[in-house]
């Protein structure tokens, strides 16, 4: 009887330690795999970095493409990636953000704006690719736009458009209800209270989307290239009706060609992709930070 | 004054009109260019023959080598992304220290902002030749569908690990404390009573992530190669459909062709395969969000 219980008592023992054991090496093992996701993204930096740093010069920056890797330069891509933010910023962000009021402040909870809402859900779903090929044959062929940056642009606002109505809509929500009814109140019509209450408190959570927005479509290849942007151009668009290239296009081309030099450049205009990335994430966060920090409620 | 505040109405309205025009326009456009291609190649002939030849001489339109190139290159991303972004939003949910779990979790989304052209130079430059040590004998082609799978599994680990992290997280503390209470160690509360209760909302992230990794175009296009070819060997170049399209875009086919039509047939394959997971996901969160009000 009693050497019953003992080993009962033993194998219970061994079953708490087994289970603190494996409780442990859980731990360790979700701390190496955290660990190993940071790690990879500092291997993917350095590695990015040793390649490219030391072509970055002021002639690498300011010149324009070349069929020789010593003399090409980004000139002609920044630019043109400059064309691409600046114009899809305009046509994206009052779409988005008008979208965005309709559904969140008009919508009537009806049949349409519950469709509506299960087709954005939808479209940001959709491969960027797919958005080339609308682009390609609606806005380069039907309308005639043909390989410009007007094309680009418009391809681009259509696939950042989801996300912009998707962030207004999250900051217009963190606006309390009694802020709209006090200025229905004082007799303020629907407008009036949009434009005077409700858009000044969630301006930073709009823009911190818009921002976020512009820094996907910046860095988005596919859908351009599927639009017809070329990697080999001589010269910066002077209006919205020129071809044009943009940094990721000409970092993909580099990187198809087989001369060691061209690796090299690739590196280096990643290393400038890169930073405009970040730098504008890094606002994103700063108005992110500002939204939830500046009104209580 | 009643006019103006008409005019805004309608003027916000057609803006978010715009999003239904663009499904309607993406649909349509798939569909009519589709149309042409079908009408040139059957069906039968598009979901069952083994080869994908149409810009050479001997035309063979199967779709099955794009379709495998991309289900193998998915698989291989799920494979890293899966288990590792689980492990990960376990850890930053149930372990870590709030202030680790703050710091560890945005720096990993950094991962989700690097546009996907870097990732391609990453597989390419430093991944594969990392790779080729372990395989001697230059049996690990310099494209392959091993090395740009690991890196869009790692470009949709924050995908995987932030959604599931924030639906472990929203689990009650009470669970937790029951499954404390009888005895269980962190561990067995984790994936017991805590993963089970978050299911659904891990789920999503992973279907999420899939249509993810199924339509990432320039990692592919970058170091998979352009070889469309039915097979599930992971050394050799292969080709995916979303690389398919960016090779014919770049090359010089005349407009309105049979090998032009070919890309918007691919186009709407990769559409529906997409469209479908995306509208399960979203069923799985309406039902989710209906658990837990």
């Amino acid at each position: 009887m009693k050497g019953k219980k003992f080993r009962k008592r033993l194998e219970s023992i061994r079953n708490i330690r087994k289970h603190e054991l494996q409780d442990k090496a859980f731990e360790y093992l979700g701390l190496f795999c955290t660990l190993l996701g940071v790690l990879v993204l500092a291997t993917l930096l350095l590695d990015v970095l040793i390649d490219g740093l030391g072509r970055i010069n002021w002639d690498f920056l300011f010149t324009g493409t070349s069929r020789k890797a010593a003399w090409a330069g980004i000139y002609t891509a920044w630019v043109g990636t400059l064309w691409i933010m600046v114009l899809t910023s305009l046509i994206a962000f009052p779409l988005g953000i008008g979208a965005g009021l309709y559904l969140e402040e008009y919508g009537t909870r009806g049949r349409l704006s519950n469709f509506i809402e299960i087709n954005i859900a939808n479209l940001a779903g959709v491969p960027s690719i797919i958005y080339g090929l609308l682009g390609l044959e609606l806005f380069a062929r039907a309308f005639a736009l043909g390989n410009s940056v007007l094309t680009g642009a418009l391809t681009l606002s259509l696939l950042i458009l989801p996300i912009i109505i998707v962030s207004t809509r999250e900051a217009l929500k963190s606006v309390p209800y009694t802020i709209r009814e006090a200025s229905y109140g004082l007799g303020a019509t629907k407008w009036q209270t949009i434009w005077f209450q409700v858009l000044p408190a969630s301006i930073s959570g709009i823009i911190t989307g818009a921002i976020l927005s512009i820094s996907r479509a910046i860095g988005e290849t596919a859908p351009l290239l599927v639009v017809g942007a070329l990697a080999y151009i001589s010269f910066t668009p002077k209006g919205p009706m020129d071809s044009f290239t943009v940094l990721p296009i000409l970092i993909f081309d580099w990187i198809s060609r087989p001369q060691p030099g061209f690796a090299t450049n690739a590196a280096a205009a990643i290393i400038i992709l890169l930073f405009i990335t970040f730098l504008m994430n890094g606002i994103a966060v700063f108005f992110r930070h500002r939204a939830q920090k500046k009104i209580k409620w | 004054m009643n006019l103006k505040e008409k005019i805004i109405e309608k003027l916000l309205f057609f803006c978010s009109l715009v999003t239904v025009l663009t499904t309607l326009g993406i649909i349509g456009v798939l569909l009519v260019q589709s149309f042409h291609f079908f009408s040139k190649v059957s069906l039968f002939d598009f979901l069952t023959d083994t080869e994908w030849t149409p810009l050479f001489f001997r035309k063979r339109y199967g779709i099955l080598p794009l379709l495998s190139g991309t289900l193998l290159t998915t698989l291989i991303a799920m494979l890293v992304a899966i288990p590792l972004g689980l492990t990960i939003a376990i850890y930053l949910s149930e372990y870590a220290h709030k202030t680790v779990r703050n710091i560890i979790k945005p720096l990993l989304e950094v991962l989700a902002a690097v546009p996907t052209v870097v990732y391609g130079y990453f597989a390419l430059q430093f991944v594969t030749p990392f790779l080729q040590h372990f395989f001697p004998g230059n049996t690990l082609a310099g494209f392959n569908a091993l090395s740009p799978g690991i890196v869009i599994g790692i470009m949709i680990l924050p995908l995987i690990s932030s959604l599931s992290e924030d639906a472990l997280y929203a689990v009650p503390k009470s669970l937790r404390e029951g499954a404390f209470a009888l005895g269980s160690t962190k561990f067995q509360t984790s994936w017991k009573v805590v993963f089970p209760a978050a299911f659904s909302g891990i789920s999503v992230s992973v279907i999420l992530a899939i249509s993810r990794a199924i339509g990432e175009t320039m990692i592919v296009a970058i170091a998979a190669g352009q070889q469309p070819r039915l097979t599930f060997n992971p050394m050799v170049p292969i080709e995916t459909m979303t690389t398919y399209i960016v090779q014919v875009s770049m090359g010089d086919v005349p407009h309105d062709s049979i090998e032009y039509r070919t890309i918007f047939a691919v186009g709407i394959t990769l559409f529906v395969i997409t469209f479908i997971l995306n509208n399960i996901s979203f069923w799985l969160k309406k039902r989710y969000q209906e658990v837990y009000k």
